[in-house]
């Protein structure tokens, strides 16, 4: 950055760029129409924790799997950044909610948490069913961010239990153990079923980096969506 | 509701929806403070029911199941140590009349002791009734002679980086020996072969892996774990904020 760049952005000047205002940007060129899905604040949200969760998943199944305790070792180092990268979980989301930006935060988390009966359809036939009422997003999606906003405050919880054991009642510290465990192999399961379904779908996972998506795909896979999102 | 809902008035309500994604976060959050609070009891009978299909699994794949009654190997250095057991010495050291060096057919040589005992770590993982031999290290001092005034032992693992403390008296137990054989074999590489230090009566981590030193001195040096927080006396349901039925 260079002394001449201001160091935030000022919302009365439309030609700076920021924070969760892209909707605003010029179209890209390329004449294929696609509209804003997903923020910066959004993005950054998404990948922050992504980062944090593969850490804890990471160095917790070092800790846990006996081998592979056994290859690496240096377990004083991988308690430390498991716990650190732990502690750090629900800063993304907190400070997705801190700014100017949360408006889009705050809409995304809403209609991620509100089931229609479409939506239980759609899940039970594994897609198959509804395919036509899907709004911005599918049950799948909603199903996995309730799941990591409630793995968030139990990882936590359990964790800070395992590490500071000392004011709690004497078995919460074998209890503690026992749901984190559990809870780890639960997490196993979902951020590969997770991983697994954006890389099957790459227009999903593309806007999940470039923040937009074609509205051909908007239009098949999220039409309720497509039919009120603006082109980005 | 008596009237049917207007045609607007449902559209609304679909729109919003059910909050589904309150009640999953709810109930996570309330299995996770059941599971604190019962998951002692919840494990140990889990354990106690599976304990045949986890045994019998060929796969070995039910044993890391969190419930298995299995063992969790730590090591604080990297690459985990080896030492062959022709390679392998033990000093005894320190205060001591006689120096000892015994290699592992020389520990073999000495009067074995036999116990059947739970090996309970104090994060709370517990196996139980494992098979030890080894030779007490009560023996091992009277062959060397421990001088006046000694109090303590200090005990190193040929890992380079974990030590482990022991007062005189703890170590004259005859339930504290260096090991040679668990579960029914010789201690292997993972579980601190050839030869180490249990320690029955106290959580996991007075019983130090690789052992290669014990050293007889006057005084207390905590060892590895002690020194990042631990009880220096890890009685089992007596210390680190436990109080669990001793084994």
């Amino acid at each position: 950055m260079t002394p001449s760049e201001p160091l935030t952005a000022d919302p009365a000047d439309p030609t700076l760029p920021t924070l969760g205002a892209e909707s605003g940007d010029p179209a890209p060129a390329s004449g294929v129409a696609r509209i804003l899905r997903f923020t910066r604040a959004e993005r950054a949200l998404h990948w922050a924790t992504a980062v944090l969760v593969l850490t804890c998943a990471a160095t917790g199944m070092i800790l846990y799997v006996g081998e592979l305790s056994a290859l690496v070792g240096r377990r004083e180092v991988l308690k430390t950044i498991h716990v650190y990268a732990g502690l750090a979980l629900p800063v993304p989301l907190l400070l997705a909610y801190a700014g100017r930006w949360r408006a889009a935060v705050r809409r995304d988390v809403r209609s991620l948490a509100r089931w229609s009966p479409a939506d239980t359809t759609w899940l039970r036939s594994f897609g198959r069913r509804a395919a036509d009422q899907v709004g911005k997003f599918n049950a799948g999606q909603k199903a996995n961010a309730a799941f990591v906003a409630g793995l968030i405050p139990v990882m936590l919880a359990t964790g800070s239990i395992m590490r500071w054991f000392e004011p709690f009642p004497l078995p919460w510290r074998t209890g503690a153990t026992f749901v984190h465990d559990w809870t780890a192999i639960a997490t196993w399961v979902v951020v590969t079923g997770h991983i697994l379904v954006a890389l099957s779908k790459p227009a999903s996972l593309r806007a999940m980096v470039t923040g937009r998506m074609s509205r051909r795909w908007a239009q098949r896979h999220h039409p309720r969506w497509a039919e009120e999102a603006s082109p980005g | 509701m008596d009237q049917p809902p207007s045609e607007g008035e449902r559209r609304e309500r679909s729109e919003a929806g059910a909050p589904v994604g309150r009640r999953i976060v709810l109930s996570m959050l309330g299995l996770g403070a059941v599971g604190v609070v019962a998951g002692d009891q919840i494990q140990a009978t889990l354990e106690e029911v599976l304990r045949p299909v986890t045994e019998n699994d060929p796969t070995g794949l039910t044993s890391l199941a969190p419930t298995a009654g299995r063992f969790r190997i730590y090591t604080v250095v990297n690459p985990m140590p080896e030492r062959s057991e022709t390679d392998y010495r033990l000093t005894v050291d320190g205060m001591v009349d006689t120096p000892l060096t015994l290699s592992l057919a020389d520990l073999r040589d000495r009067p074995p002791t036999e116990l059947v005992r739970d090996f309970q770590c104090v994060t709370g993982w517990r196996v139980p009734e494992v098979h030890w031999t080894g030779v007490l290290l009560r023996d091992l001092l009277d062959e060397a002679g421990v001088a006046s005034g000694a109090t303590h032992l200090r005990l190193w693992s040929f890992d380079g980086a974990y030590t482990e403390s022991l007062t005189l008296e703890q170590a004259r137990r005859d339930d504290v020996m260096a090991a040679y054989e668990m579960l029914d074999g010789p201690v292997s590489r993972e579980h601190g072969g050839p030869v180490r230090l249990y320690v029955a009566p106290m959580y996991g981590y007075k019983s130090l892996k690789w052992l290669e030193r014990i050293e007889v001195v006057d005084d207390l040096t905590p060892g590895y774990w002690e020194m990042r927080g631990y009880d220096i006396d890890a009685w089992v349901g007596d210390s680190n904020g436990r109080d669990d039925d001793p084994i």
